[in-house]
Order: structure tokens, then sequence, then C-alpha cells
């Protein structure tokens, strides 16, 4: 053989003449209590988003307070009552009446999710491809279902945890712990794996085919791939909580 | 070839390897699916609700495989032996 393959990086990419690109990349280091920490492409993207959802919640606002009943309602305002009222149904349909307060938790996971997964289509890397991000959420999750889960059941919450038998004591705890991180961890291992997949389809064809035909694929890994986790993650989330609080 | 040379050409197999849990939810998921669409089929009138299960049910039988998944990248692209 007259070669010798220096990588196994250099196999993967040896077709096209880009890189294929999905990591995670810094854009910016500061020194902050003497620990060095970077501005990533995480953060822009979580800027970017967050961004777009104040804009709009303004907007949003501004137009409800002006509407009235006469007027025929416009699109902002049909948008945001296509939101609540889909939200609403969903809280309703799992958790029934005592999940009202719950509302607005799920609406904000849900609408936050949604952009983070489809923002692939915009050309950010989504921010729910990175852990850290995702492993946030399922924290939050967490802490709400045993907030309230002490606030219903005070004790027995934990001794909930040694029913049946004392013995299933280990077992118990495992799968309370195991809730956020698989949460967390299908969230983000679909989406991660969708722009993995873009990554590799434009870094690894030529031209020509990267025009045109990835369509059908964003169509695929972030439109729909990028509703269904957001809705799974809210519906899981309240199928937890409910758990929890149910009579 | 040298060691780490072959412990990166092992890891890209392992990572092969790791994605051959893709089998089991794939097979959890059309199970579903064929299950849902049979339900519907019996009662076309709880549609929605039907449906909303089901991807309920397909996303948490996802996870399994979403593990194999995450190990494959981590051997792919953070190299934990190298």
């Amino acid at each position: 053989m007259g070669y010798e393959i220096v990588n196994a990086s250099q196999i993967l990419l040896a077709a096209g003449e880009k890189e294929a690109d999905f990591s995670i990349h810094n854009w910016a280091k500061f020194n902050l209590f003497g620990q060095t920490l970077y501005l990533t492409t995480t953060h822009i993207s979580l800027i970017i988003v967050s961004l777009v959802i104040i804009v709009f919640a303004l907007v949003a606002r501004q137009k409800i307070n002006k509407a009235s009943a006469e007027d025929t309602p416009g699109v902002i305002q049909n948008i945001c009552e296509l939101i609540v009222s889909t939200v609403d149904n969903m809280v309703k349909g799992i958790m029934g009446e005592n999940g009202k307060r719950f509302r607005n938790w799920i609406a904000t996971v849900f609408v936050f999710a949604l952009l983070c997964n489809i923002s692939g289509l915009f050309g950010l890397r989504p921010p729910t491809a990175d852990y850290g991000v995702t492993f946030s959420m399922g924290v939050i999750t967490f802490c709400i279902i045993h907030y309230n889960g002490v606030k219903k059941n005070s004790y027995r919450h934990f001794t909930n945890l040694f029913k049946p038998i004392p013995l299933l004591f280990p077992i118990n705890l495992i799968g309370e712990i195991a809730v956020p991180l698989s949460l967390s961890l299908r969230l983000f291992g679909n989406v991660l794996s969708g722009t993995v997949m873009m990554g590799l389809i434009y870094g690894l064809l030529s031209p020509p085919i990267t025009t045109g035909i990835p369509a059908v694929l964003h169509v695929y890994f972030d439109i729909f791939s990028g509703c269904i986790q957001a809705y799974v993650f809210c519906m899981l989330t309240m199928v937890y909580v409910n758990d929890k609080i149910a009579d | 070839m040298n060691g780490q040379d072959f412990i990166s050409a092992m890891s890209a197999v392992g990572a092969g390897l790791a994605m051959i849990a893709g089998i089991g939810p794939g097979i959890g998921q059309g199970y579903a699916a064929g299950q849902a669409a049979a339900a519907v089929g019996r009662n076309p009138g709880a549609k929605s609700d039907i449906t909303s299960t089901m991807l309920l049910g397909q996303a948490v039988a996802e996870t399994t495989g979403l593990y194999g998944f995450a190990v494959a990248i981590i051997l792919m692209f953070l190299k934990p032996f190298n």
C-alpha cells in the first residue's frame, strides 16, 4: 500500500471539499472569577431564539391589549389564540382541572423547545443539540415534580420511595433520578442526530446535490422531529407532575 | 499502525456496534404504530387520543436507541480512550 491513513476523520471527510461541521465552536473567551469561560455557538443561538420570543411576545401583547370584540382578529392575534388554546387543551387533557396553574410553564417550555428545535432550519445550530441546555430543562422539570410532590403529600412523598416493600428503595430512587436524565437525553439525542445528519449531508456532498434536495430532510429532521420532541417533552413533564399531584 | 491508530479504529468500530441499538426502537415503534393503526380502524372517533398516546409511547421507546446514539457520538467525537 502506497499511502497511510492518518486518522479516522480523514476518511470520513475525504469525499467533500468542506468539512462536516456540526460541533460547538467558541466565539469569544473571557475570564470571570478566575475561570475561563467561552461564548459558544449555543449561547448565540439561545440569545437569538430568546430575542425572537421576546419580540413576538411584546408585539402580541400590544395587539391583544388593543383588540376589541367587534374587530376581526389579525394574524398575530390568531397565532396567539391558536398557541394558547392548543396548550390549554393539552394540559386539560392530561392533568384535568387541577393542572391549570401549570399552563404557563408548559406553554413556555413548548414554545422555547419548538423554536430551538426548528432553528436549524434558519441556519443556526439548534441550542437543544447542546446537553447543557436540555439538562437544565430536565433539572427544572425535576424540581417542579418534587416541589409539587412535597406540597401535595408532605413527608409521604419520601416514604413512598419505600413502597411497596423497603427492599425496593434503591430501584425507586434510581427511577426518580432517571427522569430528568431520560427527558433531557431524549430531546438532546433527537435534535443532535438531526444536526449530525444535516452536517454530514452538507459537508460530504458536492454543491449540485446540496441545493434543493436537503429540503426534504430538513422537513423531517427539523420540523417533524422538532415538533414531536417539543410536544413529547411537554407531555412527559405533565405526566410526571400529574403522577405526583393526582388525588 | 501504532497503538493510537488502533484505538481510533476500534473506537469507530465500537460506534458502529453501539448503533445496533437502533434495531430495538425500530421494532418497538413500528409495532406501536401498527397497533395504533388497528385501533383507529376499530374506533375512528378516537383518532386524536390514539395518536397522542402512540407518539408518547414511541418517544419513550426511542430512549434506548438514543442511549446507543449517545455512546456512538462519544466514541466518535469525544474520543475518551485516546
